[in-house]
């Protein structure tokens, strides 16, 4: 009962600041609100451009993790959220690109500021091989990545690799985005 | 451990059920089970092929069975194996069987003595199959009769008795002794396909990703009775029947990477013969059983083995650094095919089980799933890529001469022969997703047999 008569309190208070807000020749209208100006007067970061209209909602890409929260976070936020990046491969190939060379040093800086982390990396592949072939061809692609981190110096017994040939495709398209999205080395921390 | 044990158990005791079917020869030895088959009470199969012209398939109608009391087990029992007779029968092609509607009308005998041969001679029947099905303290007793339409006179006879839990069962019976007496045929009514199936949508624990659990499931040949045989909640793929139908051993990611396992189905237990070394794949059992061909990363890279089927004398088959993967047996098991891209892409290779005579067999821009045919037929079936997917290719290794089956209806992979080498099991993407089909060793007769989530990788029993 009271909850109920205190709706058009609310309301009413509601409808006078949202007039109050507005020029008084517009209408009272539901409309966002800028957010207040800084106090400063140094002019604020330029603003990220307004996303453009697209058909549905895109997710907005995290921000990069500061270095406390990393060591702080659950497994599972840290894999949803992964440091460590995914590596791609050419149709039928599991060799490491110049530009997966980079990925795959960003990478290890990662597990070396980390050094207590356990990672597997799943090699995974396009639905255009087929699926006993692809078991193989999933593991040289998780062998390829480890083996360049170990390389770089990262302990091999922190890396633990599996291969899931086109068992679990990440893109269930059949187009050659999903493909490529599925050929991959992908990075799982198991233990922090 | 001893949780899943006893729930492999309960699951196994289900396919045990419907096994128990004696075929018995003769009226009187009815109820009693039959080690050596006494002589048939009647003369068989040479009437009937006498009467039919040379080349052309005898004509076949199978009408429903009588059912000799009124419940409604018997009453269904009667239809049921009418109906999959039929179908077992057609499978082969051995017999032309007339469509079941055209004689709807014609009257079941009410004895077997009463059959109107002018009604089915009308039809153009050189033969009828007459049945009845007849309730019992245990379960049903089923006869069935061969009658040569035009001497009028009965042909082949048998009798069947047992549980009723699976009349589908009789059915398969008969037409594989049917097969086998008229046509000197092996038939396969009562083998079994498995394969791999994400139909039951449990998820993969341990994991941020949307990952479906695959388990292993057996369904009789014609896609009836389909079961789960695994309870690993895990990836588990590529399953192959041991050659007395009691094992499957399959790819498991049970222990959280690729190992192989055996599942004795019929008693609920389980075996690891690698025992945990390295990761292995893609296992297959030799031709006798005792022996299992896989692949293995224990030595860096995907090479080609064989240990016995409890992990001793192990033996590697093959030393490239390029990708050996796929192996499948010949049927006498001395050699072993498989896949190996060493030449730069995937082909068909073909090496002995001692490591030598090594060969190139395909010349295809990517072929996979070699599998040897029983004989008569020498020939490898495999998937090749033929565009954007893959097709079912038979290579005769004779000759050399490559022949393919399908034509880019989706893409089609693994095949796996049947025991008789006149059809084939494989995967096609041409229903959607992942199912199984058959088809019969020219391309013909495709038949789909899954239709829930994805099923891949079938194998067809011995």
């Amino acid at each position: 009962m009271t909850r109920r008569a205190n709706v058009p309190v609310l309301l009413a208070v509601l409808l006078t600041v949202g007039i109050g807000a507005c020029s008084k020749k517009t209408p009272p209208v539901a409309r966002p609100m800028p957010p207040p100006s800084a106090t400063t007067n140094t002019p604020p970061p330029s603003p990220p451009p307004p996303p453009s209209p697209v058909a549905e909602p895109v997710p907005v890409p995290p921000e990069p993790l500061a270095e406390d929260t990393i060591g702080s976070k659950s497994l599972d936020d840290l894999n949803r959220d992964s440091p460590l990046k995914p590596l791609f491969f050419d149709l039928d190939s599991s060799e490491v690109s110049a530009e997966g060379q980079q990925l795959l040093q960003a990478n290890a800086a990662v597990l070396k500021k980390y050094p207590t982390w356990q990672v597997t990396i799943e090699g995974h592949c396009d639905e255009r091989g087929t699926a006993e072939y692809n078991l193989a061809l999933g593991e040289r692609r998780a062998l390829s990545a480890k083996t360049y981190l170990v390389s770089l110096g990262i302990a091999a017994d922190k890396v633990r690799i599996v291969s899931y040939g086109k068992e679990f495709p990440f893109d269930a398209g059949h187009d050659d985005a999903a493909w490529a999205n599925n050929r991959r080395a992908h990075f799982v921390i198991t233990a922090k | 451990m001893n949780n899943l044990d006893t729930r492999m158990t309960v699951l196994c005791a289900a396919l045990i059920g419907g096994t128990a079917i004696v075929a018995a020869f003769g009226r009187e030895g009815g109820q009693q089970p039959a080690p050596a088959p006494p002589p048939p009470q009647q003369p068989t199969s040479v009437e009937l092929r006498l009467t039919v012209d040379p080349g052309t398939p005898p004509r076949l109608a199978v009408p429903d069975l009588l059912a000799l009391s009124n419940d409604r087990e018997t009453q269904d029992a009667a239809k049921t194996i009418g109906a999959v007779l039929w179908d077992d029968l057609n499978f082969e092609r051995e017999f032309y069987m007339i469509p079941r509607d055209t004689y709807k009308s014609i009257p079941v005998a009410v004895s077997i003595d009463a059959v109107p041969f002018d009604r089915w001679r009308e039809l153009g029947a050189d033969g009828v199959l007459i049945g009845t099905v007849q309730k019992t303290p245990t379960g049903i007793r089923v006869e069935m009769r061969m009658y040569n339409v035009r001497a009028r006179a009965s042909a082949y006879g048998r009798e069947y008795s047992g549980s009723a839990a699976n009349p589908r069962l009789y059915a398969h019976t008969m037409a594989d002794d049917l097969h086998d007496s008229q046509r000197s045929l092996r038939g396969v009514a009562r083998t079994k396909l498995t394969f791999s199936s994400d139909r039951n949508r449990e998820p993969v624990a341990n994991t941020i990703e949307k990952r479906d659990v695959k388990e292993i499931y057996v369904a009789d040949y014609d896609g009836a009775n389909q079961r789960r045989i695994t309870i690993n909640r895990a990836l588990n793929i590529t399953p192959n029947w041991s050659p007395d139908g009691r094992s499957i051993v399959y790819t498991s990611y049970r222990s959280g990477v690729p190992d192989i396992l055996i599942s004795n189905i019929f008693v609920g237990t389980m075996e690891s013969p690698s025992k945990g070394v390295g990761q292995n794949f893609l296992p297959v059992f030799s031709p006798d059983g005792t022996r299992i061909a896989f692949m293995s990363t224990r030595d860096g890279n995907p090479e080609i083995y064989i240990m016995n089927r409890d992990g001793s004398n192990l033996q590697r088959l093959t030393n490239s650094p390029a990708i050996d993967v796929t192996p499948t047996w010949s049927p006498n098991g001395t050699q072993i095919a498989f896949t190996s891209e060493r030449t730069g892409n995937p082909q068909i290779w073909v090496v002995g089980i001692d490591g030598t005579g090594i060969r190139r067999i395909s010349y295809e821009s990517f072929a996979d799933r070699p599998t040897w045919s029983p004989p008569p037929y020498n020939e490898i079936a495999f998937a090749a890529r033929t565009g954007p997917g893959f097709d079912i290719k038979i290579l005769n290794i004779a000759s050399g001469e490559t022949r393919q089956i399908t034509f880019g209806e989706g893409s089609n992979e693994s095949p796996a022969w049947s025991p008789n080498g006149r059809h084939m099991a494989f995967m096609s993407t041409r229903a959607g997703r992942s199912q199984i089909f058959t088809t019969d060793r020219d391309g013909r007769n495709i038949r789909q047999l899954t239709r829930d989530g994805n099923n891949t990788t079938p194998n067809w029993s011995q």
